[in-house]
């Protein structure tokens, strides 16, 4: 886990979220994720389980005979099947910004919805792996007295991260409540 | 770039309890050479830690700004507490003793009196002079906004406790304390361990720190705070001893662990016929069958809920006897639970949650009608809503959890979030709006299927209440809906200086 440089700050754009926040009276606006956090992930499902694939269609091949490459059948299968599933978990990520308090949703099986009150948060975190980092990707993740708050909002635009956290600890300034 | 960067320096004030850990020099060892209350004068400082050279023993914590010089008085622990730590060395032998018996017992018969006076002569001094350090160099002081308490001889710690965030405090008075007139004082703090209470203070001194710390806490001003006294209580309830007995006797864990205490070793004597095997398990089980009965009845005896403008009081304990503070708005979630043998009585047990305090029950058995009158004293303009008020999820329900789902039920009303499940031990959970830090809902696959879902309300003492296998539309709408109630219902919370 490494920080995100400051230097990602420069150009932070906020007016069009700004303006989707001040008229979120009835439907909150959601806002999804970057498609980069897409290609990080369908590229390491490829990295791994490419090579593995590879590798279980020519060993028993080699060592037993060739009717022993339908193992390859499996990883390839997982490779195929985690595509697309990877794509629809990555849609059903979002978040909304709204006067008092953050939305954020997603799972495609198992659905999730956590509402955060921006009164509510102790703590907000702007971590990016190595990995992230070299695909330009940052997380925030919000911490409230309670543990059980689980309130990530991964693979977001180094620049969306440092505006968001920065909004979120404003009004958190601003709203501010204790225990 | 190592590490995760906590990025919200200036988020919320969110600091409830500081520790500086450093080692001491020299200089700093002699910094406590005056006498057991020293009076020394604390300019405010940059750094947190203390200055080196007689004189200088406090930390400088408070905010520039303020009076330039601030009176700090500090004090020392009751002389009695060094004994507290005398049978260290005594655990060690026994615990060696234990440990390999054979060898024990032939450096016993290797012993002459000689040995032994020369063994005792050295291990007494070492023992009493770690007691007397420790003593020594642990000072605890009041200031206006904090308590400090300075520990360590080689490593200095110093913890500063933000009296505005005290969720608790504790008086705790042992058998032995109480034969020694001595007593514990504990504050709860998010944060704080075991290491932040002071122990041992004169029983007289412990009830003044905790009233001054309380009327502190509470915002009156520091000139007046320790003329203030004890606030003034009012007895709402006490368990009569019978019925603590009859409620022991009504519970299923006690005799289940009596059960197993006697099955248990039966069993096993008639397959095994091996002492060492009975001993083994059956003293274990006899223990746990002792601690769910008999160790109830001690720890629970002579229960007294009070109610004083400093908040809510609760004493207990026929041996050790134990009184507790909790302000007025630091209870994050009420449960009534009702076991099922119980249930015939109408009796019921409260038990309470408050961050960062391990003290969980509020009445160990009363009747239903008592019960809710503290509660509403409690959780003020809360009132327990009845079975009818209880609504059951739908009947489709049954298909994610048959038979259980129907002891589940949700009511929300203005003040109040309660969730109530278990068939045969019913709990009641209550959260007040104020008190909700997060609101989330969730749904798997054949939840979804069945078109219901949960909806979990995460509060600050780290207690997670959820309603569960709600109608998916009605749970969105209660996800919606109360986020809504939990920020109005922040705005009228009480502030953490109840008196101010």
């Amino acid at each position: 886990m490494h920080t995100v440089c400051r230097t990602y700050a420069g150009g932070m754009e906020t007016g069009t979220l700004e303006d989707g926040a001040e008229r979120a009276e009835g439907e909150p606006v959601w806002t999804g994720l970057p498609p980069g956090l897409l290609r990080m992930r369908r590229l390491l499902l490829v990295v791994w389980l490419g090579p593995i694939t590879v590798g279980t269609a020519l060993l028993p091949a080699w060592l037993a005979g060739p009717v022993w490459a339908a193992f390859a059948l499996l990883p390839l299968g997982l490779l195929l099947w985690g595509w697309p599933m990877l794509g629809r978990n990555w849609r059903s990520w979002r978040y909304a910004e709204r006067a008092d308090d953050l939305l954020i949703s997603r799972g495609v099986l198992w659905r999730e919805e956590t509402v955060v009150p921006y009164g509510r948060m102790q703590l907000v975190e702007v971590t990016s792996g190595p990995v992230e980092r070299h695909f330009g990707l940052a997380s925030v993740q919000l911490h409230t007295a309670a543990a059980a708050t689980d309130a990530c909002i991964p693979g977001l635009d180094p620049a969306e991260a440092e505006r968001l956290r920065d909004r979120l600890t404003q009004l958190g300034e601003a709203r501010s409540a204790g225990l | 770039m190592t590490g995760p960067t906590r990025d919200a320096d200036d988020a919320v004030g969110a600091v409830e309890a500081v520790e500086v850990i450093g080692a001491a020099g020299a200089a700093e060892a002699g910094a406590a050479e005056a006498g057991a209350t020293e009076v020394v004068r604390a300019e405010p400082a940059e750094g947190a830690q203390a200055g080196s050279g007689p004189g200088a023993g406090a930390v400088a914590g408070d905010a520039p700004g303020e009076k330039p010089v601030v009176e700090v008085v500090e004090h020392r622990l009751h002389p009695v507490t060094p004994l507290r730590r005398a049978w260290a060395p005594v655990a060690v032998l026994i615990g060696w003793a234990v440990h390999d018996p054979d060898g024990a017992q032939r450096q016993l018969t290797r012993l002459d009196t000689t040995t032994l006076l020369i063994g005792l002569a050295v291990l007494i001094p070492a023992a009493a002079l770690y007691g007397f350090l420790t003593w020594w160099f642990t000072h605890f002081a009041v200031t206006d906004s904090e308590l400090r308490i300075r520990t360590g001889l080689l490593f200095r710690r110093t913890a500063h406790i933000r009296l505005e965030r005290i969720q608790a405090i504790d008086v705790n008075r042992p058998l032995l304390a109480r034969i020694a007139g001595v007593a514990k004082l504990k504050l709860d703090v998010v944060g704080t361990d075991k290491k932040d209470e002071l122990a041992y203070l004169g029983e007289a001194h412990a009830g003044a720190l905790r009233a001054e710390l309380l009327a502190r806490a509470a915002g009156f001003a520091p000139e007046t705070a320790h003329e203030v006294g004890e606030a003034p209580a009012r007895q709402l309830l006490k368990v009569p001893a019978g019925v603590l007995v009859m409620s022991l006797v009504l519970t299923g864990a006690t005799w289940g662990t009596l059960v197993a205490a006697v099955v248990v070793p039966a069993v096993l004597w008639f397959t095994t016929e091996s002492v060492w095997t009975v001993l083994a398990t059956g003293l274990p089980l006899l223990g746990a069958a002792g601690a769910s009965s008999v160790g109830r009845f001690v720890a629970e005896y002579d229960w007294t809920v009070g109610e004083s403008p400093d908040g809510l009081r609760i004493d207990h304990g026929l041996l050790d006897r134990s009184h507790e503070t909790v302000p007025p708005g630091r209870v994050q979630t009420v449960r009534v639970v009702e076991p099922l043998l119980w249930r015939r009585r109408g009796w019921v047990r409260v038990e309470l949650d408050v961050a960062g305090s391990s003290n969980s029950l509020l009445i160990p058995v009363a009747p239903r009608e008592v019960a809710e009158s503290v509660i509403a004293r409690v959780l003020p303009g809360v009132s327990v809503p009845d079975a009818t008020a209880l609504v059951r999820p739908p009947r489709r329900a049954r298909w994610c959890v048959p038979l259980w789902w129907r002891g589940y039920g949700l009511a929300v009303s203005d003040t109040v979030f309660a969730a109530r499940n278990g068939l045969l031990l019913r709990r009641l959970d209550l959260v007040p709006h104020a008190k909700v830090q997060s609101v989330r809902l969730s749904q798997g696959p054949w939840k979804r299927y069945k078109g219901l879902a949960d909806v979990h309300v995460d509060t600050g003492a780290n207690k997670t209440v959820t309603a569960r296998l709600r109608d998916a539309a009605e749970a969105a709408e209660l996800l919606r809906a109360q986020a809504e109630r939990s920020r109005t219902g922040r705005r009228e919370a009480r502030p953490d200086r109840w008196m101010a």
